[in-house]
């Protein structure tokens, strides 16, 4: 993290420091500062709200939308729940792996695309359905998948 | 205030957004502009208007015609046509799936798709801007907690919701009345409200458009859910993944704040409330209320051991009613019209109206509100418009991915919470998934039993080492190398979580299991002899028995 994110990091402490309850909010503002929450990103977090790093970290793990490792650019997450299973997400995920050469839990070469499962995401009018950052895309098939991934990926 | 002509609604509800609504609502500006008729007609973005698979769709007042699957080129034929010349374009006109009584009774197109529908959650949805305060007041919007805070006390306010019978809407059907009860009579300095929106339950998406279609109707619930048991604060917990329904709840409480709706002295009483906002991280557990309030705490969402319950000791260790939005969005409408009235829909036991999520394989996939007691039937053939592709219907899983797997013979089972519960499902959070007869019960049990192992929360050992074995087995039933020992084994390891496990999660796991083992014993049977019946499981190992 350069010196401008750990300072930017401090201000986020200090802003929920007295607040109780709010290592939520700290984490979800830490990482959207550098994308993830590395070592030294919880240490602080755990000396600024006076909190033992293994509980730290333990929330930090516990959560799906937080990350303890670099991602790529964009996440893509895909849902696995029964209502895609159903329409059709396991050719949804062979068109994303085709074309990003990736499987779930994998991030491309150029660090532009992660992939990774996800559970229900309440999309389920529009399945099968995949968010990609917060953006989210619904009634997808194979051709209509890569066509997104192709645009983002100019 | 300016009057118009013409009303054109947009849906802004998720689906249809995904669909291009946004798009098409430019467009109609931009195309109203061009015939100076912005001053007459007006585009609002309101809430779902339930047929999502017919989306985008947006419905023109005062004739309430309907228009769905819209492109944007045919935006410029409606505003030539419908707005300028009058001519409704029929061949954009939604269709009903079904035949509506006669045309006296159901005049708009939009009654049509409501037809078996009762509106009572959704009584703003898709009708007003959920981003204008005043058009949910000039809806009777507040007048009930104005009502409650200024003519009833909070004593008598409880006795309406329990008069009411309205049970919880969030999975378990606890009666609603009776759970402010327990909390108001503790004496205590802190009381709080939480609206649980962390709505989570695959096939369920209500919550998430009851908040974008109709968010004051949420804090409106809110406060008077405050008001009777004596609470000043209130959190509504939403899940992390729901950008928009955050978005239009803050705003929602802004707006109330600004006009005093929210606050200090509302309606010149001495109640005061205030709501704030909290978003979830992703984990499905936090649904569960003592997990949720975990994560108030900014821990893991992991449950707590009950007794104590929130009611008596939750977040902070203060008295806590927690609440799901429908529960919550019921209240205003029972507490303005009165219990009598709310008893009168539905079925005896379970008055009122459920708000179902229809989805699988079926025509209309969307969102219905219908009254309690309503036959699957009715929501498969009727509402739903039946399935697609000439296929069978072979089950409805009902209740989410928790819920059991009901075949054909329980079509005329009248969905309430009761009854299901009996057959060994759940109404749950109301998420109807209709499976046809293309699909392999065995494949789909792996699809609901790798949810459970992703998320169980690891605390309890029931669940955490159950839900994982329960995967293996069936894994190994889709490969052809289950045995019958294992077969004994899931129906043991089953009753085991059920009974022992913390949670909800852990208890019902196996519902769906159990249901499909009782239900589908032959398509249990083949796999164990090495044969998928529907041909899914492709790597499923043929053995010399069998064909």
């Amino acid at each position: 993290m350069t010196v401008t994110g750990l300072s930017q990091l401090a201000t986020v402490i200090e802003k929920y420091k007295q607040t109780p309850g709010s290592l939520l909010d700290v984490l979800a503002e830490a990482q959207a500062l550098n994308g993830y929450l590395s070592r030294p990103v919880l240490q602080q977090i755990a000396e600024g709200l006076a909190l033992p790093e293994s509980k730290v970290y333990g929330v930090a793990t516990f959560y799906s939308l937080f990350k303890t490792a670099p991602t790529g650019r964009f996440i893509i997450r895909l849902c696995e729940s029964a209502p895609c299973h159903v329409r059709g997400a396991a050719d949804v995920l062979a068109a994303i792996e085709e074309t990003l050469g990736i499987k779930p839990g994998e991030t491309t070469a150029d660090g532009r695309f992660t992939l990774e499962f996800t559970s229900c995401l309440g999309l389920c009018g529009v399945a099968p359905a995949i968010m990609i950052g917060e953006q989210v895309y619904g009634n997808l098939t194979p051709d209509r998948v890569k066509e997104i991934l192709h645009n983002l990926g100019n | 205030m300016p009057i118009y002509r013409s009303h054109v609604l947009v849906c802004g509800g998720t689906p249809c957004v995904l669909k291009g609504a946004k798009t098409l609502k430019d467009l109609l500006n931009k195309e109203l502009n061009r015939y100076n008729l912005a001053d007459e007609i007006r585009v609002v973005e309101t809430g779902c208007l339930g047929p999502c698979d017919e989306g985008p769709v947006i419905v023109v007042y005062p004739e309430g015609t309907m228009y769905s699957r819209l492109q944007p080129s045919d935006i410029p034929r409606i505003v030539q046509s419908h707005l300028l010349k009058g001519r409704i374009l029929q061949e954009l006109v939604y269709q009903a799936p079904w035949s509506p009584p006669s045309a006296q009774e159901v005049p708009l197109e939009q009654e049509k798709y409501l037809g078996l529908q009762k509106r009572v959650v959704l009584r703003n949805c898709g009708r007003i801007d959920p981003d204008s305060i005043d058009e949910y007041i000039a809806n009777d919007g507040y007048q009930a907690l104005g009502k409650a805070v200024t003519t009833l006390r909070p004593d008598e306010v409880i006795e309406m919701v329990k008069e009411a019978k309205l049970l919880g809407r969030g999975g378990a059907g606890f009666p609603t009345g009776l759970k402010w009860s327990f909390t108001a009579k503790i004496d205590a300095d802190q009381k709080y409200i939480i609206c649980n929106a962390d709505e989570g339950e695959p096939g369920t998406f209500k919550d998430r458009l009851i908040m974008e279609g109709d968010p004051h109707g949420i804090i409106e619930g809110m406060a008077i859910a405050g008001y009777a048991v004596g609470a000043n604060q209130g959190i509504i917990y939403i899940r992390g993944e729901y950008a928009l329904s955050i978005e239009r709840m803050k705003r929602a409480i802004e707006q109330a704040t600004a006009y005093g709706l929210l606050g200090e002295r509302i309606f010149g009483s001495d109640f005061n409330f205030t709501i704030q906002v909290r978003s979830g991280a992703g984990a499905y557990v936090c649904g569960e209320e003592t997990a949720l309030i975990e994560s108030l705490e900014g821990n893991r969402g992991e449950p707590r051991v009950k007794p104590p319950y929130p009611g008596v000791a939750g977040l902070w260790g203060k008295p806590t009613v927690v609440n799901n939005v429908e529960t919550l969005a019921n209240v205003p409408p029972i507490i303005l019209n009165g219990p009598e009235w709310f008893r009168r829909i539905g079925t005896e036991k379970c008055p009122g109206t459920k708000v179902f999520t229809m989805l699988g394989d079926i025509n209309n996939q969307g969102l219905i509100e219908v009254p309690m007691g309503i036959t699957l039937r009715e929501i498969v053939y009727g509402v739903g418009g039946g399935i697609p592709g000439g296929k069978g219907f072979k089950m409805a899983q009902t209740g989410g991915t928790s819920g059991g797997c009901l075949p054909a013979e329980f079509l005329d089972l009248p969905m309430d919470y009761d009854t299901l519960a009996k057959a060994g499902s759940a109404l749950g959070s109301g998420a109807m998934l209709i499976i046809d007869d293309s699909h392999c019960v065995v494949d789909l049990l792996k699809s609901f039993m790798k949810f459970f192992v992703h998320e169980s929360c690891g605390r309890c050992t029931p669940c955490r080492e159950g839900t994982m074995r329960l995967y293996e087995i069936i894994q190994a039933l889709a490969e052809g190398t289950a045995t019958m020992a294992d077969f004994r084994l899931l129906k043991e390891l089953s009753a085991t979580m059920q009974l022992t496990a913390l949670c909800g999660l852990g208890q019902s796991a196996p519902n769906s299991l159990l249901t499909c083992m009782e239900y589908f014993a032959d398509e249990f049977q083949a796999h164990l002899n090495g044969r998928c019946p529907t041909g899914t499981c492709k790597n499923i190992t043929v053995k010399s028995d069998a064909v």
